[in-house]
């Protein structure tokens, strides 16, 4: 039987505000357990939560960046469960009035064409503490430094129909938060954790089939492959004569499998109503236009101004924007060497070969995007070939100059006097006389081929210094005249 | 509408309340009675009023985002039953 597979994310995104969403305890990470817990996170007796606007206004600008409708007035509720990370007993979250309701946003599909995944709703909502299992003599140790850390809550459409698509979707939220910087987006430090929603049908059936949800996984890479082994269990279960029943399952990378959480009797029953604590959340349209106002340029938009200002193709506009350091990069990059096609082809393959090898983000990269940009205008104004620029490049990362300083220190420039030229060539064409006698009395179709082994001779006595182009006339100057 | 004893023990559980046998009886005549009283409130027609989910007549204030607390993490911790390295330690919740 052919299976359709149907996915939705929840993607939950830590706010990057200073301090936390209902006190004025630090948000930052990595301090020493609990010396970032108040009062409030605690939830001593009498606290009382007071709302962080930065949350407010980050939310905002989130629903606007994917043409969401942002609720004028939100409420607040408790979300009632029992775990020793959560010290109030609920979490405070926005189940019935969120503030940001449905939206929309563009993925890339593998083939080339877009699809338009729907944004169900997007919610304000607090972290909880983190519980650390290790062997405390038989009990378990609590840190609630992040207990209170703002987190947005970013709901989609069951509208994805394979794991690639949801990776697409992940990454194009991801692409989102960073451009807003509303959040840094580091999901190695849990500043977004994704659950997803995952069921299969047979294709042509309109009901979908029972989902199972896979709980907190933590990079795109998992999020690919728990969606693939737990689509791979459903339909095996199923073909088997079995069923599938709603349950919250968790990826082990190391199986690359999902299994079942211990789920407890009731476990789903939160018994939400709205917190008597806080008021409801008012905005006003002046407000929203102001944030508006302030939007930066989003990916969609830069991609699309890539692609017209500097005549790239669709997928060297969508790799350029996919985050706003890399795009920013690209830009530095074209205005120096003032050719954007040749810096597009540099970033993307020469630049991003080497972060891979020493897997460092663009916005470590140890060579400027100045520095990129005048070696690509040395090969523009013939000092040097692309192949020596290429040489150029390991140096530069390893800061040994500016591109001039290592072209002059290594004697790299281009040899473009033809006297000079010229004299290489005849010293190669005295040297391979047969050759040279069997191009003369070669056809006229087949010598631009037999060419290239003189050029290559050339290149090769001139240690790719001499002008390709000017290696070319010459030798057929001199070999048909 | 009568709650059933079930009901009762099921909130019970959730609430971790440990209720009796009298308790709980008690609790089935008290919270039906809260339950009718519920009904009747229903019944009344709600189509033109907006739901309300604050009594006080008021808007949420913001606070400007700004770290206001230092750490207390000791006097916290001199009144926990048990903390190591920094950690308040639990039963253990994983098995």
């Amino acid at each position: 039987m052919q299976w359709e597979v149907v996915i939705g994310l929840e993607v939950h995104v830590q706010l990057a505000t200073q301090s936390k969403i209902f006190s004025g305890a630090s948000a930052a990470f990595g301090a020493d357990p609990n010396t970032q817990a108040s009062a409030i996170d605690l939830a001593m007796p009498g606290m009382l939560p007071v709302l962080n606007g930065e949350a407010v206004r980050m939310a905002v600008c989130f629903g606007l960046a994917v043409n969401a409708e942002i609720a004028h007035r939100s409420v607040f509720d408790r979300k009632n469960y029992f775990y020793p990370d959560l010290p109030k007993g609920y979490q405070i979250s926005q189940m019935y009035a969120p503030i940001v309701g449905t939206g929309l946003v563009e993925i890339p599909l593998e083939n080339g064409e877009t699809k338009q995944v729907r944004i169900h709703h997007a919610h304000l909502e607090e972290d909880a503490g983190k519980s650390l299992h290790e062997d405390f003599h038989g009990m378990t140790g609590i840190d609630l430094n992040r207990a209170g850390t703002p987190l947005l809550e970013i709901v989609s459409d069951p509208d994805m129909r394979s794991a690639a698509e949801a990776v697409a979707y992940l990454r194009k939220i991801h692409s989102i938060v960073t451009y807003l910087g509303i959040s840094d987006g580091d999901m190695s430090q849990g500043s977004m954790r994704c659950d997803c929603n995952v069921s299969v049908r047979p294709v042509g059936q309109t009901e979908f089939g029972t989902r199972a949800e896979i709980k907190n996984v933590n990079s795109f890479r998992f999020v690919e492959k728990a969606i693939n082994a737990e689509v791979q269990r459903q339909i095996e279960l199923i073909e088997d004569g079995g069923r599938v029943i709603q349950e919250t399952r968790l990826y082990d990378p190391d199986a690359n499998e999902t299994r079942a959480m211990r789920t407890k009797e009731y476990a789903n029953d939160y018994r939400y109503f709205p917190d008597p604590d806080l008021l409801p959340v008012v905005i006003d349209d002046s407000y929203i236009q102001r944030l508006r106002d302030t939007l930066p340029e989003l990916p969609d938009e830069k991609r699309h101004r890539f692609t017209e200002n500097y005549s790239l193709s669709d997928y060297d506009a969508a790799v350029l924007s996919q985050t706003r350091a890399l795009a920013d990069y690209f830009e530095q990059v074209v205005e120096t060497s003032g050719d954007a096609k040749l810096s597009a082809n540099w970033v993307m393959v020469e630049l991003s070969r080497l972060l891979n090898q020493n897997d460092t983000p663009i916005e470590r990269c140890p060579i400027a995007a100045e520095s990129l940009g005048q070696l690509i205008q040395r090969i523009r104004d013939n000092t040097i070939s692309g192949k020596i620029a290429k040489q150029i490049l390991e140096p530069l990362w390893n800061g040994e100059g500016t591109p001039d300083q290592i072209i002059e220190k290594q004697g790299l420039k281009q040899v473009t006097d033809s006297g000079a030229i010229e004299q290489i060539v005849d010293e190669v064409l005295a040297n391979s006389q047969e050759q040279v006698d069997n191009y003369r009395a070669a056809p006229e179709d087949r010598r631009p081929k037999m060419l290239g082994f003189f050029v290559g001779q050339v290149m090769k006595a001139s240690k790719g210094k001499a002008n390709p182009a000017q290696v070319n006339d010459i030798l057929k100057q001199k070999l048909e005249g | 509408m009568a709650i059933s004893r079930e009901d009762i023990e099921k909130v019970a559980y959730l609430a971790r309340l440990q209720l009796d046998e009298a308790q709980t009886g008690a609790l089935e005549k008290d919270l039906t009675n809260i339950l009718n009283l519920v009904d009747q409130l229903q019944a009344a027609d709600t189509d033109a009023v907006q739901p309300m989910a604050h009594p006080l007549d008021a808007v949420q204030r913001l606070r400007a985002d700004a770290v206001t607390e230092s750490d207390q993490r000791a006097a916290f911790q001199a009144v926990a039953p048990a903390t190591e390295n920094g950690l308040y330690l639990v039963p253990r919740v994983i098995e």
